[in-house]
């Protein structure tokens, strides 16, 4: 087979194993979730259906395709349907400018190497930002189409969350591309190669440690997970803005929060956790194993905090986020200005 | 390669079509978003110029068109919210008279 | 080649969905709608190497704005174009009338269309001139932003500010006297 048709072949093998590689971190987390709660709550999590429960999530979704699909009478007919699918394509979508390994030539397949991840996009970060503030849609019409004041509550404080938290994503994302000169991700990553003094990895989590604490905070809100996860907590609001969706529909909203969450932790792995430079394994062109090692420890670390804090109340959350976190992650730009200027002068 | 006349006259049918619907829909929120067309369309416009000349300075104004437009339609929705509670109508016709 | 194929689908879908923006009833559905006609906009913008346009109108206009219109509107829960009992007789309301305005937005696309092409270099290739690298990086945008219009740069952020502080005391609720 000649180069070109090779090339397109492998890349097309690229983008199919991402995708693919997401539904299956979404299952994952499911399962994950309710394992790590099992634990830290001193018992066992699901462990019946397949080896220690891990065709948990199998059974899940195949419970949930078998429900019957309900649309209430009142509810927009389109935009019922159209809020899941705006939620589940923006999570997905969002991934697509994230790199997920360093170039490599299959071990001498190719001639020229091709870059592990799906596109390679000079403005990667703002891809990646625009497409997940696109997902604020999804639960902006699942609440108001649902034509229910549960849902219309939750949809609506969900969706001020969301933008509150996206000024101080944003600004602990400009003060990282400040560090780093440039707004592509794999150039991020890149600037993160090699070590001081020999054996401390050149992360931005040791330049910017208060960049990744907002960062990390703000991702946390962002995705709607705990502890800012008020507008669809059990307790207060039924169930918030998915109170009325069952079956596929309702399947999906979950999933894109699971892809919003390993999309957020790639991201802050490219940024600050030096995405797949790590000692030993760079070597035979296995980068991409400390790429999923990382992701997995911020994963794991959204799981923990989960069930390790309580909740924020929704007024708490709101002035959290504007009085504390976005003056903050200001701060944190203007120092961060500071530093570059005095010492590359 | 695409001639710069085609950018232009899909620019010119958006604009068009904003202005119709500034002057024939009778909801205040449809007038506004209509008036958001009419400035897509001279984004449009100023990019493609802007790259026609190999300058960066169509996006700079591109920029601030897109800055203005968003501080005008967030007064303007702040003005449709203040009419809205005193005649419970998005109809501008709604408003034509002094007496408030 | 598959360049004038991506043109003409991203034009269409944008053009057809601002049609549908103003013929739409509900606006609830017209502001999804300018959504999706402000992402083919976008992809236009990449088409004409200027990718940081592209997602600032994501992140600005679909993100942002609509979401202020899309909160308003639901905000205010008068989704529908209400057609109250004196307004029956408008004369917008005769069909003939809105078939008319149509026909003058035609008139005028059609001497916006003849203005614009008369312009000496209309025919010429939008991607000839201009290095394409320095369009496409952001660090020249920066560069030229700081530079030449710096005081347009100062004067918007005024502006943001001014509107921020407006539209707070426009739309607050008037305290009972």
């Amino acid at each position: 087979m000649e180069q070109a048709t090779l090339r397109f072949v492998i890349q097309l093998g690229i983008i199919g194993l991402t995708f693919f590689m997401l539904i299956n971190a979404s299952a994952l987390l499911v399962l994950a979730e309710r394992k790590i709660m099992g634990f830290m709550q001193q018992r066992y999590g699901p462990y019946l259906v397949g080896p220690h429960g891990l065709l948990q999530p199998l059974a899940d979704i195949l419970k949930l395709l078998f429900k019957e699909e309900l649309r209430p009478k009142g509810a927009d007919k389109w935009l019922f349907t159209l809020a899941p699918i705006v939620s589940v394509t923006a999570a997905f979508a969002a991934f697509a400018a994230v790199p997920w390994g360093a170039e490599t030539t299959f071990f001498g397949l190719l001639d020229t190497p091709v870059k592990l991840g799906v596109a390679d996009v000079n403005v990667a970060v703002l891809v990646v930002f625009a497409i997940t503030s696109m997902g604020v849609y999804g639960i902006v019409l699942a609440g108001w189409s649902s034509n229910s004041k549960y849902s219309l509550l939750g949809g609506l404080r969900s969706s001020a969350q969301m933008i509150s938290y996206e000024l101080a994503y944003a600004t602990a994302l400009a003060s990282v591309i400040m560090l780093a000169g440039s707004l592509s991700l794999r150039s991020v990553v890149d600037a993160q190669a090699g070590y001081w003094f020999g054996f401390i990895p050149r992360w931005y989590l040791f330049l910017q440690p208060i960049g990744f604490i907002i960062y990390v905070i703000a991702g946390v809100a962002e995705t709607n997970r705990a502890p800012f996860d008020f507008p669809e907590a059990e307790q207060e609001l039924v169930a918030g803005y998915n109170t009325e969706y069952s079956s596929v529909r309702f399947a999906l909203f979950p999933q894109a929060e699971y892809i919003n969450m390993t999309t957020m932790s790639a991201v802050a792995t490219d940024l600050y956790l030096g995405g797949w430079h790590g000692p030993l394994l760079e070597r035979w062109g296995l980068g991409w194993v400390w790429f999923l090692m990382k992701v997995g420890l911020i994963l794991f670390a959204y799981i923990w905090v989960r069930w390790t804090v309580p909740r924020y109340r929704y007024d708490q959350l709101m002035q959290f986020g504007w009085k504390w976190l976005f003056p903050a992650s200001v701060l944190n730009l203007i120092a961060t200005a500071g530093f570059i200027l005095y010492f590359d002068a | 390669m695409i001639p710069l006349g085609h950018y232009l006259v899909v620019s010119a049918i958006l604009f068009a079509i904003g202005t119709a619907g500034v002057f024939l829909r009778r909801n205040l929120i449809t007038i506004l978003l209509s008036i958001e067309i009419m400035l897509n369309a001279v984004n449009l416009s100023f990019v493609a110029f802007g790259r026609s000349h190999g300058t960066v300075d169509g996006q700079i104004i591109t920029f601030f068109v897109m800055t203005v437009a968003a501080a005008e339609a967030a007064v303007g929705l702040a003005i449709v919210i203040a009419l809205f509670r005193h005649r419970e109508s998005l109809n501008p016709d709604a408003f034509t008279s002094l007496k408030w | 080649m598959p360049d004038t194929v991506l043109f003409y689908v991203f034009s269409a879908v944008a053009v057809g969905a601002s049609l549908l923006v103003i013929g739409q009833r509900n606006p609830m559905y017209s502001i999804m709608l300018l959504i999706a006609s402000f992402g083919a906009l976008s992809a236009l913008y990449i088409q004409l190497d200027a990718p940081f346009v592209a997602m600032a109108q994501i992140i600005v206009y679909a993100g942002a704005i609509m979401v202020l219109f899309l909160f308003v509107v639901m905000l205010l829960n008068a989704p529908h174009e209400d057609a109250a009992q004196w307004d029956r007789a408008h004369p917008l309301r005769h069909p003939g009338v809105t078939r008319f305005g149509a026909l003058l937005a035609t008139l005028l696309t059609v001497q916006l269309v003849w203005a614009l092409l008369r312009m000496s270099d209309a025919g010429a290739a939008v991607g000839a001139r201009g290095d394409v690298s320095e369009l496409t990086s952001v660090r020249s945008l920066g560069r030229v932003l700081f530079t030449d219009y710096m005081f347009a740069f100062e004067a918007t952020s005024v502006l943001i500010l001014v509107a921020m502080v407006g539209a707070v005391v426009l739309a607050a609720r008037q305290e009972q006297r």
